[in-house]
C-alpha cells in the first residue's frame, strides 16, 4: 500500500469503529462471563438482588452439578463424622449429605461417543463423496449435490416422526449407534460440501503425476490428495462434532434412559429446592468451553464451514 | 508455496500420458466412492420423508400401535390449512423471522462495515464477537432463562440500571406481550455475528481500485457507500439473509427451552407446535401432513429467494 491511499480510513473513522465494536464485544460477551461466573457462586450468591460482581468463589456449583444430595435430619446430621474429603464438606455447609453421582458424567460422555463417533463417519464417508464429486464425471453431478444439500432444509421434527418408528421397530431407539447414524445422516451434506472445496483447491496435475508414477488411482488418492487436504480435513471434522455436540431436538425425541446427550440433560439439573443455578451454569461452562476453544483454533475456516463452502475468504 | 518432487513430477508429466489409469477405472471409483452417501440419505432422509408423505393421508397414532390404521385422504390437509391455531403459529414465526433477520442485518452490516475500517486488533475482536453462533441452542436457551429472571437476572438489572424500570416490575417470559420479544433478543445475540462475518466477506471483496476511480471522480463517501458498497454486498447478505431465513423457520432447540412456546400460545412457532401435535398428543398422520406442509413452505421459498439471489448476482 502506497503512504498515502483514498481508500484508507482516516484515523479518527478508525478510532471510533474501534470503540463501537469494542462496545458491542463488551455487551455481547457479557452472558457467557455471567454463565462461567454463575458456576463458581455460591447457591445465595447467585440469586443475590442486585447481582453479585464480586463474589467468593466456590465450588458448590460443579460438586452440585457431578452429585445428588438429600437432605436429612437434623439429629442425624449432627450425629455424621466429620466429612472426609473436601467435596463432603462443601455439601454439608448447606445442610445435605452426598448420596451418590449424578448422571452429568455419563451424559458427557454420551456426548463424546456420539460426537466422535459421527463425526468420523462423516468425514470418512464425506471424504470419499467429495473427491470422487470433485474429480469425476458423476452422472447428474449437480442434481445429487443439490440433493444431498436439501437434506438439511428438513425440519428436524418432520423426519423424527418417522425416524422414530423405524427406530422402534430396528432397535435402534435411544443406542449410541442409531444417534451417530442419525448425526451422520444430518452432518454429510456439511461434510461433502466443505471438502468438495477444499479438494478442489489441490491441483490434479499432483495425482497425474503419481498416476503416471505407477500408482493406481486409489494409492493416488491416499497418498497425495489425502495428505495434501488434511487441514480441510480437520476443520470440516470440527464443525461436525460442534453440529453434533450442540444437537438438541433428535437428541431430546430420541434418547432418554442410555443414549442421552448432555443438552437435554443440563436443564433438567434441580437442586434440592428449585433450580440449582450454579450447578446449571458448571455444566454449561464445562459444555460450552470445548466448543469456545474450537471455535478459537477454527476462526479462519469459521466463514467457509456455517455457509457450507460457499464463501471463501 | 514449495517446490516438492510431486510438483516437478507434474510439470514434468505430458498430459496425454497423465490419463492413463491403472486399477479400477474412475468410473468404478466414482461409484464406489459416492454411493455410501447416497444410501445413508436415502436410508435415513428420504425414506423417512416417504414415510411421512404415506403416514400424513392416515389417521395413525405412533402411541398406539395396535389400532386399526384408516386411510383419510387429504382431510389432515384440509384440517390444518382451515385451523386458525395454525395461522397464529405462521404468524408468531414470521413474527419472529421478520424481526431477527431485519435486526441481524442491521447490526450485522453495521459491524461488518466499522470492522472492516482495519483497526488494530479487529482480528481478535471478530473472533470474540463470533463465539455465541457456535454454542448450543439448547443451553444458551436455558441459560437465559437465568438471565431473563425478574429479581435476581441480570438482563433486567441492566435494564434497571439503563433505563431506571424497576427490575421487578417486568418479567420477559412471563404474559405481558414480552415473550416474544424475548426470543428476538436471545436470536439476534446469538446470529448477528452470523450475518457480520459474511457481511466481512462481502466489503473485503471489494477491490479498492474501484473506491479509487469513484475518488477521482469526486463521488461524495456518501454516493460511493450506496452506489458501490451496499450493491458488491448485496449478494453475501443475502445469502446470510437465506441461511437465516431456513434455520429460524425450523427454529426449535433454543426457543423450547426458552419459552416452551409459552406463556399460553405467545411464542407458539410451528416447529414447536409441531412437536407438541407429534410427540406429546401423538396425532402422527395429523402431524405428519403438518410437517409436509412445513417443508414445503420452507423449500418453496428458498426456490424463489435462490431464483432472486442469482438475478442479483448476474447483474
Amino acid at each position: 500500500m502506497s503512504a498515502y491511499s483514498v481508500t484508507e480510513p482516516s484515523r479518527a473513522s478508525k478510532s471510533i469503529a474501534a470503540v463501537l465494536v469494542v462496545v458491542y464485544a463488551i455487551i455481547t460477551l457479557l452472558p457467557l462471563l455471567w454463565i462461567i461466573s454463575t458456576g463458581f457462586k455460591s447457591g445465595p450468591d447467585s440469586i443475590s438482588y442486585p447481582p453479585k460482581v464480586v463474589f467468593e468463589p466456590s465450588l458448590e456449583g460443579y460438586v452440585n452439578l457431578f452429585t445428588t444430595r438429600t437432605r436429612i435430619g437434623a439429629e442425624d446430621f449432627a450425629a455424621l463424622p466429620p466429612p472426609e474429603t473436601w467435596y463432603d464438606e462443601i455439601v454439608r455447609q448447606s445442610g445435605t449429605v452426598i448420596a451418590g453421582p449424578s448422571r452429568f458424567g455419563e451424559r458427557f460422555m454420551n456426548s463424546v461417543i456420539i460426537g466422535f463417533g459421527s463425526t468420523a463417519l462423516s468425514i470418512f464417508l464425506g471424504t470419499l463423496a467429495a473427491y470422487a464429486f470433485s474429480r469425476f464425471k458423476v452422472p447428474l453431478k449437480d442434481d445429487l449435490l443439490f440433493f444431498i444439500l436439501s437434506t438439511r432444509m428438513m425440519p428436524p421434527i418432520a423426519v423424527a416422526i418417522p425416524i422414530y418408528l423405524m427406530y422402534r421397530e430396528l432397535g435402534l431407539s435411544d443406542t449410541h449407534l442409531g444417534m451417530i447414524l442419525l448425526y451422520t445422516a444430518v452432518n454429510i451434506s456439511l461434510a461433502v460440501w466443505l471438502l468438495k472445496g477444499f479438494i478442489d483447491e489441490i491441483p490434479r496435475e499432483y495425482e497425474e503425476a503419481a498416476l503416471i508414477d505407477g500408482y493406481t488411482r486409489f494409492q493416488a488418492f491416499r497418498k497425495v490428495v489425502l495428505p495434501q487436504a488434511a487441514t480441510g480435513i480437520a476443520s470440516t471434522a470440527i464443525f461436525c462434532l460442534i453440529f453434533a455436540w450442540n444437537e438438541y431436538a433428535f437428541a431430546v425425541l430420541l434418547t432418554s434412559g442410555n443414549a442421552q446427550t448432555a443438552p437435554p440433560f443440563i436443564p433438567t439439573i434441580i437442586g434440592v429446592g428449585g433450580q440449582d443455578w450454579p450447578a446449571v451454569a458448571a455444566g454449561a461452562t464445562l459444555f460450552l468451553l470445548p466448543v469456545m476453544i474450537f471455535t478459537i483454533l477454527l476462526r479462519k475456516h469459521l466463514l467457509r464451514g456455517i455457509t457450507f463452502g460457499a464463501v471463501r475468504k | 508455496m514449495t517446490d516438492t518432487p510431486i510438483d516437478r513430477m507434474a510439470r514434468a508429466t505430458p498430459p496425454h500420458l497423465a490419463r492413463r489409469v491403472r486399477g479400477l477405472s474412475d468410473r468404478a471409483i466414482a461409484w464406489l466412492f459416492v454411493a455410501p452417501t447416497i444410501f445413508l440419505l436415502l436410508a435415513i432422509n428420504i425414506f423417512p420423508l416417504i414415510w411421512t408423505v404415506r403416514l400424513s393421508f392416515t389417521n395413525f397414532a405412533a402411541n398406539r400401535p395396535g389400532r386399526e390404521v384408516e386411510w383419510v385422504g387429504l382431510r389432515n390437509y384440509q384440517r390444518i390449512l382451515t385451523d386458525d391455531g395454525i395461522w397464529a403459529n405462521m404468524q408468531t414465526t414470521a413474527h419472529f423471522l421478520i424481526w431477527t433477520i431485519t435486526l441481524q442485518v442491521l447490526i450485522g452490516f453495521t459491524l461488518a462495515w466499522l470492522i472492516n475500517r482495519k483497526f488494530k486488533g479487529n482480528d481478535l475482536l471478530t473472533t470474540l464477537i463470533v463465539l455465541p453462533m457456535m454454542l448450543s441452542p439448547a443451553v444458551v436457551g436455558n441459560f437465559w432463562t437465568f438471565l431473563y429472571q425478574p429479581q435476581i437476572g441480570l438482563f433486567n438489572y441492566v435494564v434497571e440500571l439503563v433505563t431506571g424500570t424497576p427490575a421487578s416490575s417486568f418479567s420477559m417470559l412471563g404474559a405481558g406481550g414480552l415473550a416474544k420479544w424475548s426470543i428476538i433478543i436471545v436470536d439476534t445475540w446469538m446470529w448477528t455475528p452470523f450475518v457480520m462475518l459474511i457481511c466481512l466477506a462481502g466489503l473485503r471483496s471489494i477491490p479498492d481500485y474501484i473506491y479509487e476511480a469513484a475518488e477521482v471522480d469526486r463521488a461524495s463517501k456518501w454516493r460511493q457507500f450506496w452506489t458501490i458498497t451496499v450493491p458488491m454486498v448485496l449478494p453475501f447478505l443475502m445469502l446470510a439473509v437465506l441461511f437465516r431465513g431456513i434455520e429460524n423457520f425450523k427454529m426449535f432447540d433454543m426457543v423450547v427451552l426458552l419459552t416452551g412456546g409459552g406463556p399460553g400460545n405467545e411464542t407458539l412457532l410451528a416447529s414447536i407446535d409441531l412437536k407438541r401435535e407429534a410427540f406429546e398428543k401423538w396425532r402422527t398422520g395429523y402431524s405428519s401432513a403438518y410437517a409436509i406442509i412445513l417443508f414445503v413452505t420452507v423449500f418453496g421459498l428458498a426456490s424463489i429467494y435462490v431464483k432472486a439471489l442469482n438475478k442479483v448476482k448476474e447483474r
